[in-house]
């Protein structure tokens, strides 16, 4: 049994040393945003937050994970509140099939809370690791750059209330 | 009197030096018309210049071919590659024929100006006159790409051009290799290579503190970008000895099974070895396999013994903080026995491991290796965000006391934080990505 925080909650987690993040996630909690892909580390559709950093679940044994906070989309918002991520990639109608996104908006995620003006090129090589059979890079692209405006004027107005009188 | 006789010499020593030293201009030409050459000669330069390994100090990354730019971290500070296209304001399109042939022969451009020996004409002079003509051929049949030379950054007084030709006069031998007619033609060609066009010692040979490699040590290893470049000659780390066949493979498919892949700065390397005459790629790994030398009984039995290992892997133990970590992580691909890209070879082949310096494995753990596009190319992914500094350390410990033979790594908390700031520049995007990207393009050759 080994202790597994995952989106701000802890969990009691049965399982291997060398069982990937990504099977704890979707099969014992349900937590399905993150996908299966290439199993390889190759394609990015498993990325999830690990300490801040866009990680790679399916080639992340449970070894490595004690004591460090685990990230997934479900974590950030939900369907009728949308984090400004999963926000900006709606508005944009970034996704076609899908199935590549989640891993697109978390490692865009981990990439604006380091950076939260990434210009085109740092958007580019940050998401580089993950494919994308649809084609629709160009909107992820966009995509990201709204979620950096939105994140933007979400903190201005938070700022804003706790100045009003 | 004493300090006129001082003064005397002085003048004297300086009017001798600038006697060296002075080189003059070769006259421009008008840009010569690429029909010109001759289709045969421009199909050699090109092979020519993918054995000299020209395209990758002389393009950046994601940039246009041969149009420099690139930055050199050395020890003296940082020099950039010039723009090799036929641009005539800011590459070799005025250049005759006659002044590129002295650039190579003697690391002097066509206006007189001595280049910094980041350029390895200490191996470029041994390079034929046809050989010249057809490098020439074909660089002035590229594309021309208009881009400036960037600023060296370089203290005074090694900003001084005319510095260099000191250097010249103590390392650059122009003249100096002979073909040996007591051995073969496949490895005379293969020597004419490796010492010349190749300048594989520009890596792989340790230098001295004025930047020059140190002729009692050829071959012993050296560095670069962040990478050891492993001895190739009797010191060679690798656990099983390497012979003519196993160096033709990997040189030219870039992995042999009883080796690894060859990653790093070498991936650039064994992509442009796999577009040359398998002749020309057979002749080094002659050569180069005489270098190695036979291997001793000891050292053969060693590697019959990592061979017999590898073959039948004893289940990982997972006692220690590294050795779970490796029985989690690495061990499913890396005992797996499967070909790659679904397994890797077994750790105990590994010269990485094996080696005296954990730079190479510390940066495989980190970045792993990325595929390239187009090629059929090894993968592994990178730790780097899914372990912090102290796992990576305990995973080299454990690593280098089970699969190698010998004695413990040192200061390996601080190599591994450094492998990290070298290895991910790429993915930090904190600072300006202009000022990222050329540090993750750096080279670290002298």
């Amino acid at each position: 049994m080994m202790t597994l925080k995952v989106n701000g909650r802890d969990h009691q987690i049965d399982a291997e040393p060398d069982t990937p993040l990504l099977y704890v996630l979707r099969d014992d909690l349900k937590l399905n945003a993150a996908k299966y892909g290439c199993g390889l580390g190759q394609c990015g559709s498993c990325t999830v937050i690990v300490d801040g950093k866009a990680v790679l679940s399916c080639v992340t044994p449970m070894v490595l994970l004690e004591g460090k906070q685990v990230t997934t989309l479900e974590g950030l918002g939900t369907a009728s509140a949308p984090a400004p991520i999963q926000r900006a990639f709606m508005e944009e109608q970034a996704a076609q099939c899908g199935y590549c996104i989640a891993g697109m908006m978390m490692r865009a995620q981990a990439l604006l809370q380091r950076n939260p003006k990434p210009i085109d090129e740092q958007i580019r090589a940050e998401l580089a690791p993950h494919l994308c059979r649809c084609g629709t890079h160009m909107r992820i692209l966009r995509a990201v750059h709204r979620a950096a405006r939105l994140m933007d004027t979400a903190e201005l107005s938070a700022v804003d209330k706790r100045s009003a009188p | 009197m004493i300090a006129g006789v001082l003064v005397a010499l002085l003048l004297g020593g300086v009017g001798t030096s600038f006697a060296i030293a002075w080189r003059p201009a070769i006259a421009t030409i008008d840009p010569p018309q690429p029909q010109s050459f001759a289709p045969g000669l421009v199909k050699r330069g090109r092979v020519l210049a993918a054995l000299g390994n020209c395209n990758d100090c002389h393009t950046v990354r994601g940039g246009r071919n041969f149009a420099g730019g690139l930055p050199v971290p050395t020890p003296f500070g940082t020099v950039y590659s010039s723009n090799i296209t036929p641009d005539v304001e800011t590459g070799i399109g005025r250049w005759s024929e006659a002044a590129f042939q002295r650039a190579m022969k003697l690391g002097v451009d066509r206006e007189g100006r001595h280049l910094y020996p980041t350029f390895p004409y200490d191996h470029f002079t041994n390079v034929r006159d046809e050989d010249d003509r057809a490098l020439y051929a074909y660089l002035m049949t590229r594309g021309p790409v208009h881009a400036p030379a960037r600023d060296n950054e370089l203290a005074f007084p090694l900003n001084q051009r005319i510095v260099v030709a000191g250097w010249k006069f103590l390392f650059l031998h122009p003249g100096t290799y002979r073909a040996d007619p007591t051995k073969s033609a496949e490895w005379n060609r293969g020597a004419y290579l490796v010492e010349g066009l190749a300048h594989c010692g520009a890596c792989h040979t340790p230098r001295n503190a004025l930047g020059a490699e140190r002729l009692n040590a050829i071959f012993a290893g050296g560095d670069v970008d962040h990478w050891q470049a492993y001895a190739i000659n009797a010191q060679s780390p690798s656990p099983v000895p390497w012979d003519a066949d196993a160096l033709y493979a990997y040189l030219r498919d870039g992995f042999h099974p009883d080796h690894g892949t060859a990653r790093g700065p070498m991936a650039g390397v064994v992509r442009n070895l796999s577009v040359v005459p398998a002749d020309d790629v057979r002749a080094i790994a002659s050569y180069m396999a005489d270098v190695f030398g036979a291997p001793s009984a000891e050292r053969r039995e060693r590697g019959e013994a990592a061979l017999a290992q590898a073959k039948s892997p004893a289940a990982a133990a997972a006692d220690s903080a590294g050795g779970a970590i490796y029985a989690a992580a690495c061990a499913p691909c890396h005992e797996s026995s499967q070909a790659p890209p679904y397994g890797g070879i077994n750790l105990v082949l590994s010269s990485a491991i094996s080696s005296s310096d954990p730079r190479n494995l510390a940066n495989i753990v980190l970045a792993g290796v990325r595929p390239v596009e187009g090629e059929l190319s090894p993968i592994m992914p990178g730790f780097a965000a899914s372990m912090n500094d102290a796992e990576v350390a305990a995973l080299l410990v454990y690593l280098r006391s089970r699969f190698s033979k010998q004695p413990a790594w040192s200061d390996l908390d601080n190599i591994v934080a450094e492998a990290r700031r070298t290895q991910t520049a790429s993915l930090d995007t904190r600072t300006d990505a202009r000022n990222a990207s050329s540090d993750t393009a750096q080279r670290a050759k002298p």
